[in-house]
């Protein structure tokens, strides 16, 4: 039962391996691009919980300098985060707009049918 | 002159930077054409003094914002990534004049000013890759490339420009996700994201069942190996490069896995290797045999291929095998072939893709049928294209020789003479599709449709030449290239543990 323990005492890392798999299943498996990049969202979604979760120390308060408490979380995780959620929101928006005009220039977002008028023209 | 010296790491990523913004602001395709050529002008002269400046005292550490290592962000100039700045930026530099015409060509007018945007911001990132000294930084960097050349390789007139866009935003964007999961855990273990400080950390708590820093060392593997195009993740390249602009296509064969390649090496060879002991891990094993697949099967789709640009395609992941395969051997002669070939496949591809987008220009088409006869009516452009074709197969007198030989040298000296006929019997792969490109371009009579066809106008055409030309200067003269490569293995191999 060791394994099973462990996992109960790291259920904050499940989630986010979940979430991680989850994300990276849902863009292998769907040929719809939309899908794609919901599953590219959530797949780098995950990676901000994998950074944020350990800068959290039980006990802790916010990183602030304050005489009444002396134990703080860590901020940096944070900050690296928001530069990578900046880096995401840039991803997907570049994204989408490449699926506007792929379905402007196609009349479809799914790949499948996309390869299939390649092929035919 | 001397207020500006020490600043010169920073001016290296801010100079392109500021470029874009105002290429953004000007709206003129030309005027940003002429902002983007000087910007691209000014890059080597820094790239080179810092080079200078590493050869005569050493590495150059500079600490942005005057925040000291490893709190603040540290940019760190060493021989290796000293060389691999003057590389980007030279080849930035020769090459954008070509740009002018090919892109009024192949470009959407009111697209021109973004187009010269785009490319700054990527020389930008591409630059700070390498000058970085910061994990994060480097991600960071990362992604700006990324983003900016998921948007040139857009700006292709065919619909499937778009396609390949959007395949490779997918595939880039899980490499960079792979490769800052293994920051992450970098982070998780040391605390610390300055690379030499994560090295010294690292070390004292190694022991060879540590898993959590085998998976970071796989995490950054697989991340850094989709964006450099190790076989088998390579498959967003060759549509990639094949339906991108002609110049956005020389731009990145010679930039982008360039600067990926520099950063396995330096993950490799400057964090854990210095950290931990890599022999106890395969991966001599699997990145020579990878390596090797990417020699071959890459090389036999090339020799199937119909469309130019797709065959060069092709070759670009086969001769990234070839450095790979340096990478793996890890020795002074090997690694040396490895790191030499960076600048030779640079120089040998960026002239065919150049001479491909010449083509493109005088005969609106890239496909092989199309191209009989057009030695003859294009001489200047395709005896350029068969010397760095000749280069590629590793003819004795050109750079692809350098590097073949140091590689060989390399899997000699580990013992591995299998290997030496496997370089070998590759390039013939390589003399078979370059040979098949000459056949039609020379031998054959001029078809119809290329009555009107001749060398491009002398902007494009210099860059080209100037090319092909340091493709046969550097196979003869290498204190340049193979000296300094050679000097910066010593150092890398010298610092592992």
């Amino acid at each position: 039962m060791p394994t099973l323990t462990a996992l109960i005492e790291h259920y904050n890392y499940v989630v986010t391996i979940f979430l991680m798999m989850a994300g990276l299943y849902i863009v292998v498996a769907r040929g719809n691009m939309i899908k794609k990049l919901v599953g590219l969202s959530i797949f780098q979604t995950s990676v901000y919980l994998l950074y944020i979760e350990p800068g959290k120390i039980v006990g802790s308060t916010a990183p602030i300098i304050d005489p009444a408490f002396t134990v703080y979380s860590n901020p940096l995780p944070h900050v690296l985060i928001l530069t990578a959620i900046v880096v995401g929101v840039a991803t997907l928006a570049l994204g989408l707009a490449l699926v506007v005009r792929i379905n402007e220039a196609y009349g479809t977002i799914e790949e499948d049918e996309i390869f299939d008028k390649d092929r035919e023209a | 002159m001397n207020a500006v010296w020490p600043h010169l790491p920073a001016l290296q990523v801010v100079i392109p930077l500021l470029g874009a913004l105002l290429a953004a602001l000007l709206r003129s395709g030309r005027l940003a054409f002429l902002l983007a050529l000087a910007v691209s002008w000014i890059m080597p002269l820094i790239a080179g003094a810092m080079l200078w400046q590493v050869l005569s005292s050493g590495p150059i550490s500079y600490h942005l914002g005057g925040w000291e290592p490893p709190w603040g962000i540290e940019y760190r100039v060493d021989l290796l990534s000293a060389f691999v700045l003057v590389l980007l930026s030279t080849v930035g530099a020769v090459i954008m004049p070509f740009a002018g015409r090919s892109v009024a060509f192949e470009v959407e007018e009111g697209r021109q000013a973004w187009f010269y945007c785009m490319y700054l911001i990527c020389l930008t990132g591409l630059l700070g890759i390498t000058i970085t000294g910061d994990a994060f930084n480097a991600f960071v960097f990362l992604e700006i490339s990324s983003l900016s050349t998921y948007v040139l390789i857009a700006l292709g007139r065919d619909r499937r420009a778009l396609l390949s866009a959007f395949q490779y935003l997918i595939m880039g964007t899980i490499g960079a996700t792979f490769y800052v999961v293994g920051v992450g855990l970098l982070y998780l273990l040391t605390g610390s994201l300055n690379m030499v400080d994560i090295a010294a950390r690292l070390g004292p708590t190694w022991t060879s069942d540590a898993r959590a820093v085998v998976a970071a060392l796989a995490f950054v593997t697989v991340g850094v190996s989709l964006k450099l195009a190790l076989f088998p993740l390579h498959v967003w390249l060759p549509n990639a490069y094949a339906y991108a602009p002609s110049w956005v296509t020389a731009f990145l064969s010679a930039t982008a896995t360039k600067v990926a390649i520099y950063l396995l090496i330096r993950y490799f060879f400057s964090i854990f290797g210095v950290a931990i002991d890599l022999h106890a891990l395969p991966m001599t094993e699997i990145i020579v045999a990878l390596s090797l697949a990417a020699m071959f099967v890459a090389s036999l789709i090339a020799v199937f291929e119909t469309n130019l640009k797709r065959m060069l395609a092709f070759s670009s992941v086969a001769q990234i095998g070839y450095i790979t395969l340096g990478i793996g051997l890890a020795n002074q002669a090997g690694m040396t072939g490895g790191l030499v070939h960076v600048v030779n496949h640079a120089l040998m591809k960026a002239a065919l893709f150049l001479a491909v987008g010449g083509i493109f220009y005088r005969a609106r088409s890239v496909l092989i049928d199309d191209l009989a006869g057009i030695g003859r009516k294009m001489p200047l452009t395709m005896a350029a294209f068969t010397i760095a074709g000749f280069g590629l197969v590793g003819t004795p007198g050109t750079v692809g020789f350098i590097s073949k030989w140091y590689l060989a040298v390399g899997a000699f000296d580990k013992g591995w003479w299998i290997l030496v006929v496997l370089i070998v019997a590759s390039s013939l792969i390589a003399l078979v599709y370059i040979g098949r490109v000459a056949e039609v371009a020379w031998l054959r009579e001029p078809s119809p449709q290329l009555a009107q066809a001749s060398d491009p106008p002398p902007s494009m055409l210099v860059p080209l030449i100037v090319l092909a030309a340091a493709t046969v200067y550097f196979g003869i003269d290498t204190t340049w290239t193979a000296g300094i490569a050679g000097s910066a293995v010593s150092v890398l191999l010298g610092a592992l543990r």
